[in-house]
């Protein structure tokens, strides 16, 4: 008897839809700690690598600043240049057989995706600190405001709102490469679908399920953050306050970009 | 006269590039001192390092007869005495009207927000734009922008104010605005220093015009003997050039 497409997608879903529910979970658990950690850690190296330093820093401060923007850089540069997936099995295994630490495989997963997310973070929050520009550095320290006064209210804030874009795709990549963690064994969504299918080898019509799932992820991720985005900018309008003759008259005036 | 600020034998360098050699003036409280000359003779430089934004090479700058070079104060609590406004405004972008007005004073000052508030008002009044305070940067226009910038400055009640070609970066019809508002904080009493190409502000509201050239002072006197009868060649013939245009 053979079964048309519709068929064996109901049936697979009618047995399998806690496996599938699990691993989105899981997926999208790891994905979104993941993003989270690597954004934290993206932004400290990120203020780190732009302190400034010129003539009227103290020697020994800068040579310290070398040092740790070197260790910085090989962090930066290791993780960017070596595939998630490989990455995942030195840490899993490397882990158990140096330091005898038998890690769960979702905190190895979430370990892995956090600072190969921070790699990539570190630099788009340098470059989101670098497009603020150097005027609005100088007017801060003018009015006495010192670095870390200037980062965290004047230049952060931009910076943030500016690599948000950037984020939101790490974020995407994220949900989608964490199916490389199934070489660790971690029950996220890619791997328990490939239990599945190996239970009836209906393998192309499991993975189109698996396909819609991460397809219902991304694209609603995709569409939050861009409503955060939109909500970040604030109205596109204001309003003029007190007129001399009515205190409460208030005229709204259009952006004029 | 209460001198605010003494330099002595100021110099700045870029690597080899020798920006500024032994500058030596003061301005005392009050004042109002335009600093002109052509364009590459260092007037902003020298405003920088009056700020710190520069580290100067050489020389002392004396705030109230301490040399603030030999870091008896702090850096930040000196350039929260001595406001800036710039030729690009540099607004904090991120910040209304308001907000950029009250975040130094909240943060170096550590005011309440309620009398932040209150002296930003005061000021934002002064210029004009108290109507506009929940504006954003980006939508309002450059000469309303530098007005905000010269209201942001003034909320940190500095005791000098530093203008770097306030009016150099606005389209021609709204320099007066800000030139305006300029002449009414002259007035007040409000110790300025001016960097500015509008011979018309130097002649009529400065007590002192200085003339630099290459690095140095040319000439330092009252507008009528710098505009009508200056000393130096050099003074006469820039003079010259800028007022044909
Ligand atoms: N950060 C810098 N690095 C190197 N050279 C500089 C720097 N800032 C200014 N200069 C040089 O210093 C000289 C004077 O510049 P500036 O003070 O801006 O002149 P002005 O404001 O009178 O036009 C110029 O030759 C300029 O190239
Ligand atoms: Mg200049």
């Amino acid at each position: 008897m053979e079964r048309t497409f519709l068929e064996w997608v109901i049936l697979i879903w009618n047995s399998n839809w806690s496996l599938f529910l699990i691993g989105a979970r899981n997926t999208l658990f790891i994905a979104l700690t993941g993003t989270i950690i690597g954004f934290a850690i993206g932004i400290v190296i990120g203020i780190i690598r732009t302190i400034p330093i010129d003539d009227n820093t103290h020697p020994v401060a800068r040579i310290a600043y070398k040092i740790i923007n070197f260790l910085l850089l090989c962090y930066i540069e290791v993780f960017r240049g070596t595939p998630m997936i490989v990455q995942a099995m030195v840490v899993f295994y490397g882990a158990a057989w140096i330091y005898n630490i038998h890690l769960s495989p979702i905190t190895a997963g979430i370990f892995i995706v956090s600072i190969n997310t921070g790699a990539y973070m570190a630099e788009i929050v340098r470059g989101g600190i670098l497009s603020v520009d150097k005027g609005q550095f100088e007017a801060a320290h003018s009015i006495g405001m010192t670095h870390f006064q200037t980062m965290a209210n004047i230049v952060l804030p931009q910076a943030i709102r500016n690599i948000l874009p950037a984020t939101s795709n790490e974020f995407v990549i994220n949900i989608k490469d964490t199916s490389v963690l199934s070489v660790i064994s971690v029950t996220e969504l890619f791997f328990l679908s490939k239990s599945a299918a190996g239970v009836n080898f209906a393998f192309f019509q499991t993975m189109s399920i698996t396909c819609v799932i991460y397809f219902i992820m991304t694209f609603t991720v995709t569409r939050i953050l861009r409503y955060i985005e939109i909500k970040m900018d604030g109205p596109s309008v204001f309003t003029i306050h007190g007129s001399q003759s009515v205190p409460e008259a208030q005229i709204r005036i259009v952006n004029r970009e | 006269m209460d001198k605010i600020i003494e330099i002595r034998h100021l110099q700045k360098s870029f690597g080899t590039n020798v920006v500024l050699r032994d500058i030596n003036f003061s301005v005392s409280k009050g004042e109002v001192v335009c600093i002109i000359g052509s364009s590459g003779s260092g007037k902003s430089t020298l405003l920088r390092c009056l700020n710190l934004l520069e580290y100067p090479s050489g020389g002392e700058i004396l705030y109230h007869g301490n040399n603030i070079l030999e870091q008896e104060m702090s850096n930040a609590v000196y350039r929260a005495k001595m406001g800036m406004v710039f030729q690009q405004f540099n607004l904090f972008n991120n910040l209304n009207v308001l907000d950029n007005c009250m975040v130094g004073q909240i943060k170096v000052l550590k005011k309440d927000p309620a009398s932040a508030k209150e002296k930003a008002m005061e000021y934002l009044e002064l210029v004009g734009m108290s109507q506009f305070i929940t504006a954003k940067p980006n939508q309002i226009s450059g000469g309303q922008k530098q007005r905000v910038a010269i209201a942001r400055a003034l909320s940190m009640e500095p005791e000098a104010l530093l203008f770097d070609e306030p009016t150099s970066a606005l389209d021609p019809e709204l320099v007066g605005e800000v030139l305006k508002v300029m002449k009414k904080l002259a007035r007040s009493g409000l110790t300025m220093l001016v960097v500015t190409h509008e011979m018309g502000f130097a002649r009529d509201v400065a007590n002192r015009v200085v003339f630099m050239d290459s690095g140095v002072i040319v000439e330092d006197d009252v507008p009528e003997v710098i505009f009508n009868n200056p000393n130096n060649e050099r003074t006469r013939e820039f003079l010259r050039r800028t007022l044909e245009e």
